[in-house]
């Protein structure tokens, strides 16, 4: 693993996108910076602008008029940078599956790297889910492929 | 020629101060994590940062291409000449040159011009709002800061080369010790607090309106250099302070222990004040604080 990429899972600047959730995943995320969990001891900050994001989380059932705001900033943030689906709402669209505005789930839209179950996920489960994407990250480097998108 | 580019570009130019400077940053980090109860990053999190961004994708706007990416290091070559000729004069060994104090206070106003000559450039109206706000701060905080320097140099008997006015403090004690002295330090302060761009003046890069304001467009290896220009900032600007208003004692061990001050009570104000609105921050500047400094010109002139 080079030092580019080391660094990289060392400061992981998060860009939190909510595409239709009922903000109760958004709150949990917000929860993961308060003292009790502290992510900046790992280096993660929650940053305003997309062009700095090295991971976007995303929550929400991802309507109608989500989806090519969604492909948009993804287009927008410099690569490499993981996708990570936060809540049941992202994974699968949870309760709004038939609903008349949902078409497709995030990972028909946006390659996404992790999957984080719960309705909303713990902190815990967020933080481990990031953990994750870092194992992702490292392992996309030993095989030296790069993800496209 | 060779001694002036190594120190230029080693030490006490742009290696030396980039390292004090990061470690300064995390400083910052870690004094306000705990003082929300939090644990705080790790001390490498800033050399992280920097090394991360450098291995990212750079996006360029399509207008203005070149002046978007060049803005930047606008701003670190004159910071990092600004550090050479302040680390000379606090070593009191690389011989400066009559009026290096103001070609410093020139240098200084840089890293602000390249945030808004690199945010006007990038076309987002975020930035554009990020840089006339900036814009503002600078024309605000200049003047008090000037003052304040004109303080000191009416107290060094005219003195505006740094070497002589460290040479004077040196002889008849720091300048902090008299009345005119400590109102200066205490304007200069709150004016390096703007120029810094903490809190409660970081109005150009609200991060909570403007979502990083001036930087917004930037991503990649030109926020790593912009990144670099704050964390420089946060160490030449208290060694200015210290060379025009601590100079009495300038062995290592004091001037950590100096800096360590200055950085201590920069982050508590950072930590305990919300940010002011533009109109707010100017009125500030160009109210009670140049009063003050006018004040401590008064009384430096009366030779208090
Ligand atoms: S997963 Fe649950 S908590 Fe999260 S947005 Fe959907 S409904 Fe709300």
């Amino acid at each position: 693993m080079d030092l580019k990429t080391k660094a990289l899972t060392k400061s992981i600047w998060v860009f939190h996108v909510s595409a239709g959730s009922c903000n109760n995943c958004d709150i949990e995320i917000l929860d993961c910076f308060t003292p009790r969990f502290d992510v900046e001891r790992f280096g993660i900050q929650l940053i305003g602008s997309v062009r700095h994001a090295d991971a976007l989380l995303i929550t929400g059932a991802m309507n109608r008029k989500a989806v090519p705001r969604m492909k948009e900033i993804y287009r927008q943030a410099p690569k490499p940078c993981i996708v990570v689906a936060c809540g049941i709402c992202a994974l699968s669209q949870h309760m709004f599956r038939d609903s008349y505005n949902v078409r497709e789930p995030l990972d028909k839209i946006l390659p996404v790297d992790v999957y984080i179950p719960g309705c909303p996920p713990k902190p815990e489960a967020i933080i481990s889910g990031i953990i994750k994407a870092l194992d992702k990250l490292k392992e996309n480097n030993n095989h030296g492929h790069k993800k496209q998108d | 020629m060779v001694k002036l580019i190594f120190n230029y570009l080693v030490f006490p130019g742009f290696l030396f101060s980039a390292v004090i400077g990061l470690l300064a940053c995390w400083l910052e980090r870690k004094v306000s994590a705990r003082l929300q109860w939090r644990v705080g990053p790790p001390w490498y999190q800033n050399f992280a940062d920097i090394i991360k961004l450098t291995g990212k994708e750079i996006i360029v706007p399509s207008t203005m291409r070149r002046t978007f990416l060049l803005a930047p290091y606008l701003g670190l070559l004159g910071l990092v000449l600004a550090t050479t000729i302040l680390g000379g004069a606090a070593r009191l060994s690389l011989g400066g040159f009559t009026g290096d104090l103001i070609v410093v206070i020139y240098l200084f106003i840089m890293p602000a011009i390249s945030l808004i000559i690199g945010a006007s450039a990038s076309g987002n109206p975020l930035a554009s709002v990020g840089a006339s706000r900036e814009m503002k701060l600078v024309l605000a905080y200049e003047l008090p800061l000037i003052l304040s320097i004109i303080t000191v140099i009416i107290k060094a008997a005219g003195a505006i080369r740094l070497e002589q006015i460290v040479f004077y403090q040196v002889s008849y004690g720091s300048f902090i010790f008299s009345f005119s002295g400590a109102i200066a330090f205490v304007v200069a302060l709150i004016c390096i607090q703007a120029k810094i761009g903490l809190a409660p003046f970081d109005i150009s890069e609200a991060e909570q309106e403007l979502m990083a304001g001036v930087l917004i467009e930037y991503s990649g290896l030109p926020l790593a250099i912009y990144k670099l220009n704050k964390a420089i900032l946060l160490y030449a600007l208290p060694l200015f302070l210290t060379i025009l208003f601590l100079a009495k004692d300038l062995s290592p061990l004091f001037i950590i222990g100096k800096f360590l001050l200055i950085w201590l009570v920069i982050f508590l104000i950072k930590n305990t004040n919300p940010r002011l609105r533009i109109d707010q921050a100017m009125r500030f500047f160009w109210g009670p604080v140049t009063l003050l400094a006018i004040a401590g010109v008064i009384l430096a002139i009366l030779g208090k």
